[in-house]
């Protein structure tokens, strides 16, 4: 699959022993090591498997709903060219990751994980979970594919994503609160690794972005890889050459390394990987691992964490559960300290504001994740010629986080 | 000799488990010495100890709650080795605080504190350069474990670069749940014997004299953790003569075997 990468090439990483550049890794426990490895080969052996790309486009067409589309946004385009000085003021398209089944981009991993699990003979689903969506893109594939399937989710998480955890119940799934530690995504992602290795025999865990112990970074950029190959053809198609420049919000990062990768080796392609600022990266509640963190070992890979001087991984704070994780994927680290992508912190007040933006001028409701990458568009517009082509990964629908919006803003419900 | 090797040489050893800053540690290590522990593994603690279960973890908690830095636990090393000149003791703990401040830094405050061992839950062989080679640098043994699911391909790698003994993790789980058929540790033992020429030692839900009985017929060594800490959750500044309590028990049926 990568036979013609050039040599200078951000696309070949990770190399063969999972790393990529000193990030990355497979820093587990003994007990899981082997069935990483057994997962390895197996991921190899389904690459070079036909029937099994055949058996995920099919999935990705008529169960996703795929190719999602690549929307020209006329009115938050004119907006910003209002605010922007003359002449400057990109075209700003959406690619609509909100229109996949399940409301975000978590499904297109989670269809191509449960096929190799089903290849490895596992019959047995965890997963961990943030915002609760790929929770339930974990619970739906499950369901589909008829799996038993348990969803580990902080308990903090659990009040706050009530809708998502009430759809996980209804597709079958069994939602267990996870009360240690600051109970959010860093929790759920700690429980589900002690429930893994006391059930490694059985049990497949779906890791929900692009992090953890080799291959999953690998594995999950790859499945989530569909958005930024569809961006490109329904680009070339549109306006007939690339886009100029990319935003995507980065949590654990796995919308956004799905959107960037493809475009990794065009070297006109500016890409904006936009962490979660909380209440201001000043502060000691925020989300930003690169902004305010270092490199360090977590969830079995090395890559940026919030942490103190003793290695102690620090509490992460976003007002969007799905960002509320102290580290990130670590191509994300890579392409940080390469220069390939520049990453810019959003606070949670600029997310409510391109939020409540977004709903207004494009009849969009966006997911608070995507509406951090929105609320890059007053600093990136503002310097970008207005023939310039702008891309904004909207990777989930805001229906879920309505009652924190609700609340943030004051509003009784 | 090594003190490993003087400890492992009486016949099978007790290696005794607490978390690091989780109450009076200095009076609970001596406590476990008294006792009759043969070799002393220190909790360091961390925010994630993915590979514990409740017991330890909310030991973890508890030490970091209470302000544990890691300049507090080689306070603790450091004066543990001035009391007891002859007892091997080990830290244990996650890759995160120990790669901190880097290797090099680890491994040098590791010698100068009197450590004789690290065990590293999440760096398996493959990542062995993240640690291995500053604490080899340093004569600090890097002591690996072996699972369940460690087959005949694997080990060999396991086994390379590790010394002091090798810690068989005797369940495919976290600590302090439950205790493996006493059958798959006799196997798994034999097996391990076969191939390593240092010392093994099985741990993970070991409890009472009475496993560590039949697991010391068969093992160089038998670890117990979670048990210790849960006297020391239970018990607090009493903690001391409950743990000893334990340990002299726990002790005599290990030593029973030599």
């Amino acid at each position: 699959m990568t036979a013609q990468t050039p040599v200078n090439s951000f696309s070949n990483m990770p190399d063969e022993t999972g790393h990529f550049g000193q990030f990355g890794g497979r820093y587990v426990a003994e007990t899981l090591m082997p069935l990483i490895l057994d997962l390895e080969k197996e991921y190899r052996k389904a690459q070079q498997d036909p029937a099994f790309w055949a058996e995920f486009d099919a999935l990705m067409k008529d169960f996703v709903g795929r190719p999602s589309p690549l929307y020209f946004a006329p009115r938050i385009t004119e907006h910003f060219r209002g605010l922007a000085p003359a002449g400057k003021g990109p075209k700003i398209y959406f690619k609509r990751e909100e229109l996949n089944h399940t409301g975000a981009h978590k499904i297109n991993n989670c269809i191509g994980q449960i096929l190799l699990a089903i290849r490895m003979g596992k019959t047995k689903i965890i997963a961990e979970t943030g915002a609760g969506q790929h929770g339930v893109a974990t619970a739906t594939v499950a369901a589909r594919f008829g799996l038993p399937c348990k969803i580990f989710m902080g308990a903090k998480d659990i009040e706050r994503q009530k809708p998502n955890v009430f759809r996980m119940k209804l597709l079958g799934a069994e939602v267990i609160s996870c009360e240690s530690g600051s109970q959010s995504l860093k929790d759920s992602m700690n429980d589900a690794l002690r429930y893994w290795v006391a059930n490694v025999h059985d049990t497949f865990y779906i890791i929900g972005t692009a992090a953890g112990p080799h291959p999953y970074p690998e594995l999950v950029r790859d499945f989530q890889s569909i958005i930024g190959k569809e961006t490109r053809e329904q680009m070339l198609e549109k306006e007939g050459r690339l886009p100029d420049m990319l935003v995507a919000a980065v949590g654990g990062g796995s919308n956004a390394i799905g959107l960037f990768h493809p475009f990794l080796d065009d070297p006109d392609v500016a890409m904006t990987g936009i962490e979660a600022a909380g209440h201001g990266i000043d502060t000691d509640k925020h989300a930003a691992s690169l902004t305010g963190g270092k490199p360090g070992i977590l969830h079995g890979n090395k890559t940026y964490l919030l942490q103190d001087e003793d290695g102690q991984i620090t509490e992460a704070h976003s007002i969007s559960a799905g960002l509320d994780y102290p580290g990130l994927g670590p191509e994300h680290s890579w392409l940080h300290e390469s220069g390939r992508v520049n990453y810019v912190p959003i606070t949670d007040t600029q997310a409510l504001e391109a939020f409540q933006l977004c709903c207004e001028l494009e009849g969009i409701i966006p997911a608070l994740e995507s509406s951090h990458a929105l609320a890059a568009l007053p600093q990136l517009t503002a310097q970008m010629d207005e023939d310039k082509l702008l891309v904004v990964n909207v990777s989930g629908r805001g229906d879920k986080d309505i009652f924190t919006v609700a609340e943030a803003l004051g509003v009784e419900l | 000799m090594t003190r490993f090797e003087t400890a492992f040489a009486k016949g099978p050893a007790l290696v005794c488990f607490i978390t690091g800053g989780d109450g009076d540690t200095a009076a609970n290590l001596d406590a476990l010495v008294e006792g009759g522990a043969d070799v002393i593994e220190l909790g360091m603690p961390f925010t994630d100890p993915m590979a514990d279960g409740p017991a330890i973890q909310e030991a973890n908690i508890r030490s970091l709650d209470a302000g544990t830095r890691t300049a507090d636990i080689f306070r603790m090393a450091s004066e543990f080795r001035t009391r007891h000149p002859q007892v091997p003791l080990v830290l244990m703990g996650y890759a995160n605080p120990m790669i901190a401040r880097g290797a090099d830094w680890f491994a040098d405050e590791c010698a100068k504190a009197g450590v004789d061992g690290v065990i590293c839950v999440d760096i398996p062989p493959e990542e062995d350069a993240e640690l291995g080679p500053a604490l080899r640098e340093k004569s600090v043994s890097l002591i690996r474990l072996a699972t369940p699911t460690t087959d005949a391909a694997r080990l060999p790698a396991v086994l390379e670069g590790s010394s002091g003994f090798l810690y068989y993790v005797s369940v495919a789980g976290v600590t302090g749940m439950q205790q493996a058929a006493q059958g798959s540790i006799e196997d798994a033992v034999a097996r391990l014997k076969a191939a390593s020429s240092i010392p093994v030692a099985v741990g993970f839900g070991v409890r009472t004299p009475e496993q560590a009985s039949a697991i010391a017929k068969v093992a160089d060594g038998v670890v117990v953790g979670s048990a210790l800490v849960d006297l020391v959750k239970q018990h607090g500044a009493e903690a001391p003569a409950h743990l000893r309590a334990l340990t002299s028990a726990l002790a005599e049926a290990v030593h029973a075997a030599r």
